[in-house]
């Protein structure tokens, strides 16, 4: 069993297609990063897969369930880190994981190991008691994505996690997601080739809604005679023609 | 249960360290119950009696319960912190129940806070001001649902306009605290009474006095908190199920 299996999956906003008939299957632990130009449609897919949009038509499995009959069910398999840096900006590190351990059912004892764990994991003991909006971009993502990782999602859906940090700063974040692979299936979207590269096990290119190519950065790079995985990405999203 | 205890705990540390929610929420009625109470012992008003008064500041302070509940909201929509947690197992109602009953204890204690003062300034100490508690609650549930309508419906900047300026105007106007509404008269007491404001700022002068009628308003202000709510709960839904969008 794939831990997605995503069928025919269709999202219109009025006349626009942002999502146009995606098929594809993603297996267990895999890291997958979803690579795409601005309104490729990948936050899109994010978004149905995680629940927070209905498709038009078509469906999605996560590990068997479905996302348009099952979403309760869904949620709680999967956790998001969206876009932009989603924490309690008062709640101090400590706190804004215990509330998202909580959400997902811990009680008291269990959210507060789960949220000892993830402060020693990743790196955020010397800040564990600072309020989350005193925080550096860098230090508020690491948190942002700590507290998509303390319910212990099978599925996790990294949407540009390293968008607006310095070299640094993404350095240590794709650290903490290398260590994800192999243990929780991941989707990751992004618009920095060396990112997909480095962290991925396959890779998708998004153009106008549609899936264009599938493969590792080596395939990719091959199928398209390129030099580089980025001149491949630029043939593959700017040539149109059919999805795979 | 535990989900929505957790979440609404977050919401009432989240609204509590802000310095200002505290300053405006609590400090702000004082301060003008202060001022009205100095300028009575000057030049005696009937209206700036503290019998009177109170209960309009009382009310009065529960705009500034509809702009922080309103702001909290509208300020989670805007960042992705509220997309995270619609991703989550919480359902509708957690969210609904997690945003509206932690302000409710904050309403009670603003008027509780209200009225303590008044009691320094020379307000009666008598049973009749836990009857007025009591015959706040339907107000205090109308004003958090209107923050929730409008935190749902529009954006921080936004929510500042209409809770910050429009809703406490137009509780201090049509309420009948600053001046008397039978002095007005024709249209704007018309206006005022069909505006659940000036109703519960009478009920609850009613049950501070002792006298008869409370529920004669009291049911104006039920029938307005029902409504609210439910188009609170509506919007707060539609924008679930859209937020994205």
């Amino acid at each position: 069993m794939y831990a997605i299996e995503i069928k025919e999956l269709t999202k219109k906003f009025k006349d626009f297609t942002a999502v146009d008939g995606l098929s594809l299957e993603i297996n267990d632990g895999e890291l997958f990063a979803l690579l795409g130009v601005n309104g490729a449609g990948k936050t899109t897919t994010i978004k149905m897969l995680s629940c927070l949009l209905k498709p038009d038509s078509g469906d999605a499995l996560l590990l068997g369930k479905s996302i348009v009959s099952e979403p309760a069910k869904v949620k709680q398999i999967i956790n998001v880190s969206p876009q932009e840096t989603a924490v309690a900006r008062n709640l101090t590190v400590r706190e804004n994981l215990e509330l998202v351990a909580a959400v997902y059912g811990s009680d008291k004892k269990a959210a507060v190991t789960h949220a000892q764990n993830m402060i020693e994991a990743f790196d955020l003991t010397q800040c564990a008691s600072k309020k989350a909006k005193t925080l550096s971009g860098g230090t508020q993502r690491r948190l942002s994505i700590a507290m998509a990782l303390i319910s212990e999602p099978k599925i996790l859906f990294l949407d540009e996690p390293t968008l607006g940090l310095d070299v640094i700063a993404r350095r240590e974040l794709w650290s903490a997601v290398r260590k994800l692979k192999g243990k929780v299936t991941v989707i990751l979207t992004t618009h920095y080739m060396e990112e997909a590269e480095e962290l991925s096990d396959r890779i998708g290119i998004m153009s106008k809604g549609k899936l264009r190519a599938v493969g590792t950065a080596e395939e990719l790079t091959r199928s398209q005679n390129a030099k580089n995985f980025e001149e491949a990405f630029v043939n593959i999203a700017t040539q149109g023609g059919d999805a795979v | 249960m535990k989900r929505m205890l957790a979440f609404s705990s977050r919401n009432v540390k989240e609204m509590l360290r802000d310095p200002l929610t505290v300053a405006f929420g609590i400090g702000f009625p004082v301060a003008v119950l202060l001022l009205l109470t100095a300028i009575q012992s000057n030049v005696p008003v009937d209206l700036f009696n503290l019998e009177k008064l109170t209960p309009g500041i009382a009310v009065f302070g529960l705009s500034f319960v509809s702009l922080f509940s309103a702001t909290l909201i509208s300020k989670d929509r805007s960042t992705s912190f509220l997309m995270r947690l619609f991703a989550s197992p919480l359902s509708s109602v957690d969210f609904i129940l997690g945003y509206t009953l932690p302000m409710l204890p904050i309403a009670i204690a603003q008027s509780v806070v209200c009225f303590g003062v008044a009691m320094i300034l020379g307000l009666t100490p008598t049973l009749n001001i836990i009857k007025v508690l009591i015959v706040l609650l339907p107000a205090d549930i109308l004003f958090i649902a209107i923050g929730l309508l409008v935190g749902s419906i529009f954006n921080d900047k936004q929510v500042g306009g209409l809770c910050g300026a429009l809703l406490t105007n137009l509780t201090a106007w049509l309420s009948g605290t600053w001046f008397d509404l039978e002095l007005v008269g024709g249209a704007f007491k018309t206006a005022s009474y069909a505006l659940p404001f000036a109703r519960a700022v009478d009920a609850s002068r009613l049950a501070l006095s002792g006298g008869q009628g409370v529920f004669t308003h009291l049911v104006w202000v039920i029938g307005y908190a029902a409504v609210v709510m439910v188009l609170a709960v509506l919007a707060f839904r539609k924008k679930m199920n859209g937020e994205n969008r």
